[in-house]
């Protein structure tokens, strides 16, 4: 079951990847990081594809796509 | 994590582990992922020095895990021929700013390129001098408001807006030269392609090569990320078309050289 | 080694070579084309690189780039050229850099002349560039004193990781004159330069060569670590020649370059005449050699002390910062590519030897 991790320190707000996420299961955080920062999360673990969309899109390298069991590789990167 | 858990995308190794001081959305951020990827795909982190220039990227140091001079502003690549021509065995790169390469540093990029140095030049076009506030950069648009073109920028005043790629690829001088955008993932990936291309092109002492890269600016531009993402397509990349304008492998030397 | 009958400039370039120097980067101008001429046809000998730049401001940002690896570099250029290097000189002072620079000096300011001048002394020693640094500025009076401070200069831009710069005027670059080379050079062991150069991160932590520091301590810190570099050269670089002092002396005369050997020409003739005149020789402008000048002007005899150049009175504000009244100071001068004469220079010590009260008079 794929799924990414944002790292709260690292993440700016900047909603890139809410905006590129092909399943749009992407949203902001309500609550705001110590940097003053809302942060990206998940709103629907269970629909993300792995596809590392957001990740690549990511330009603070906050977002680790992890994943277990099969995933197909939907295009080189 | 159970025992077949796996890591899709993470960090690469050359990508400091260090929270960058570049605004939310600038895509610097991806820029700087991109090179990181491509010298750790190439296996050169650790034969390779970059050339920092004077602006927003003057930290790149910081956040790219290889040996680092910086330049003064506008001089990375004589900074990266003089170091290239004593020690051809090591891959030597500069990134450089739409101010720092096109504006003061024009005489530099030039005769480098037309050199032929055997170094790869990243050229981040944002439309603005970022560091500094935001004032008319030699990419600035058209129209474009800058502090420094409050009433946007006036053609019959200043000139439009200088396309390098365009501009280096005239040169006769057999180059790799790429202009690509980091607007859109089908786009980030593209311009790795570009980048990865035009560090080999080094590795294997080919040729020079310079990657320009559309980039934004949210904060001089005054828009927010995605206003920002979607200006790159509806007012950049119409005016700096896409593409490869030059490569080894297709350039042909006019027969006067011969 | 036997001597060869040398143009100066190509002695400055084969002396390089011979301190282990094969990298060389250039752009042209006159009264120093002849070493970027030279080099082309023998770096590739010795393996070297050699690079004419689009512009004397590129290739002070070359030497930049070059010196980071740790190999020995220099260029030479003259004035108008020099100026346009100022800024890189600074940053490579500030980078704590290596390098080597050699000004074959010609009337300015601006597009000037080409004839040989001593029109920036206050250019080479009191920094041309932004920031608090200096240049070790050392000043060859003959051809063969020119390859002597050149291959010693590389290993003082070594061991003080600072630029270096020779100062000589034109005829240094454009006189022939029989010169050696020693038959192996020796230098004082110093540590390897891999320890700061730039390597590639192999092994060890990325290394940044790099003159900003924007936290004001760290800027400070620098600032104040390059001042006591200067300070260690105030100690330990400081060379000088006196000619023919002696006690009785009524004048002492200040002079450097060409320049003083004309004087020597001058004192040798006036020797003859019965009239004793010593010289005070400073071959390193920055340290300057102020301790020791006040020494010699504070002695009984001496009536005035005469500084001659070929400039508007630059080196005389040192020597009048290092007598500080105790005696007068006068001043001879002319430049723009006007050369005294020896005639011209004894004119001059006879008039203050006649009146030692006496002014002189611009031409």
């Amino acid at each position: 079951m794929p799924g990414i991790k944002v790292d709260k320190n690292h993440c700016k707000g900047c909603e890139t990847c809410v905006k590129v996420c092909p399943q749009q299961i992407l949203t902001m955080s309500k609550d705001i990081t110590v940097r003053g920062y809302f942060y990206a999360l998940m709103a629907d673990p269970s629909r993300c594809i792995g596809c590392r969309i957001c990740a690549i899109s990511c330009p603070d390298s906050a977002i680790d796509v992890v994943t277990n069991g099969t995933v197909f590789e939907l295009f080189p990167y | 994590m159970n025992e077949d858990a796996r890591t899709l995308f993470s960090r690469p190794e050359s990508l400091n582990e260090v929270v960058t001081h570049y605004c939310p959305g600038c895509t610097h951020g991806v820029i700087h992922r991109l090179v990181a990827e491509v010298l750790d795909e190439l296996g050169v982190r650790e034969n390779t020095v970059g050339v920092a220039p004077v602006g927003c990227s003057v930290f790149i140091y910081k956040y790219l895990g290889t040996d680092f001079l910086e330049a003064p502003h506008g001089r990375a690549p004589a900074l990266a021929t003089g170091f290239k021509r004593l020690r051809p065995d090591m891959m030597v790169f500069t990134y450089q700013g739409d101010g720092d390469l096109a504006s003061i540093g024009m005489g530099e990029i030039v005769h480098a390129a037309n050199r032929g140095e055997k170094i790869t030049t990243i050229f981040v076009n944002n439309a603005v001098y970022g560091m500094t506030g935001g004032q008319m950069a030699p990419t600035t648009m058209p129209g474009q408001v800058t502090t420094t073109s409050p009433g946007g920028r006036n053609v019959n005043d200043t000139g439009y807006p200088i396309r390098v790629a365009e501009l280096l690829s005239a040169l006769v001088t057999p180059n790799y030269i790429e202009r690509v955008a980091v607007h859109t993932p089908q786009h980030i990936i593209k311009a790795k392609q570009a980048i990865r291309k035009a560090f080999t092109y080094q590795k294997e002492g080919r040729c020079f090569s310079l990657v320009e890269v559309l980039s934004t600016c949210p904060t001089n531009w005054g828009k927010t990320t995605e206003e920002s993402l979607d200006w790159v397509e509806s007012r950049m990349v119409p005016y700096f078309p896409l593409g490869c304008y030059k490569d080894p492998e297709t350039a042909e030397v006019p027969d006067g050289a011969v | 080694m036997a001597k060869i009958l040398m143009k100066g400039n190509e002695a400055i370039a084969e002396a390089a070579i011979k301190a282990g120097c094969v990298n060389y980067f250039c752009y042209p101008i006159t009264p120093q084309n002849e070493v970027g001429e030279y080099m082309a046809r023998r770096l590739p000998e010795v393996g070297g690189a050699f690079l004419q730049g689009e512009s004397e401001v590129a290739v002070g940002n070359m030497l930049f780039g070059a010196a980071s690896t740790g190999q020995r570099v220099f260029t030479t250029s003259s004035s108008p050229g020099i100026s346009l290097m100022q800024e890189s000189i600074s940053y490579m002072a500030g980078a704590h850099l290596p390098v080597v620079i050699v000004n074959i000096m010609r009337g300015g300011p601006g597009l000037g002349g080409i004839l040989p001048a001593q029109s920036d002394y206050f250019q080479a020693t009191k920094g041309g560039g932004h920031g608090d640094y200096r240049l070790l500025v050392l000043a060859p009076s003959t051809i063969q004193e020119a390859v002597d401070l050149m291959m010693l200069s590389f290993h003082l831009a070594e061991k003080y990781r600072n630029p270096v710069m020779i100062i000589g005027d034109g005829m240094i670059g454009q006189m022939m004159e029989p010169v050696e080379f020693p038959e192996h050079h020796e230098e004082p062991e110093l540590p390897s330069n891999d320890l700061w150069a730039i390597t590639g991160a192999k092994g060890r932590e990325p290394r940044v060569i790099k003159s900003l520091f924007l936290d004001p301590k760290l800027l400070d810190d620098n600032s104040w670590n390059l001042y006591d570099k200067y300070a260690r050269m105030e100690r330990e670089e400081i060379r000088f020649e006196s000619y023919r002092i002696k006690p009785k002396n009524k004048i002492l005369i200040v002079s450097y370059g060409t320049m003083a050997r004309i004087c020597q020409t001058a004192i040798d003739e006036l020797e003859k005449d019965g009239v004793s005149v010593g010289l005070f020789r400073p071959i390193t402008l920055f340290p300057f050699p102020s301790k020791q000048i006040a020494k010699e002007a504070k002695k009984k005899n001496i009536e005035n002390v005469l500084v001659i150049e070929m400039s508007t009175a630059q080196m005389k504000e040192d020597v009048d910062l290092a007598v500080l009244g105790a005696k007068p100071v006068k001043f001879y001068g002319e430049t723009g590519g006007l050369v005294p004469s020896p005639d011209a220079v004894k004119e001059q010590i006879m008039k203050l030897i006649k009146n030692p009260n006496d002014e002189l008079k611009r031409r």
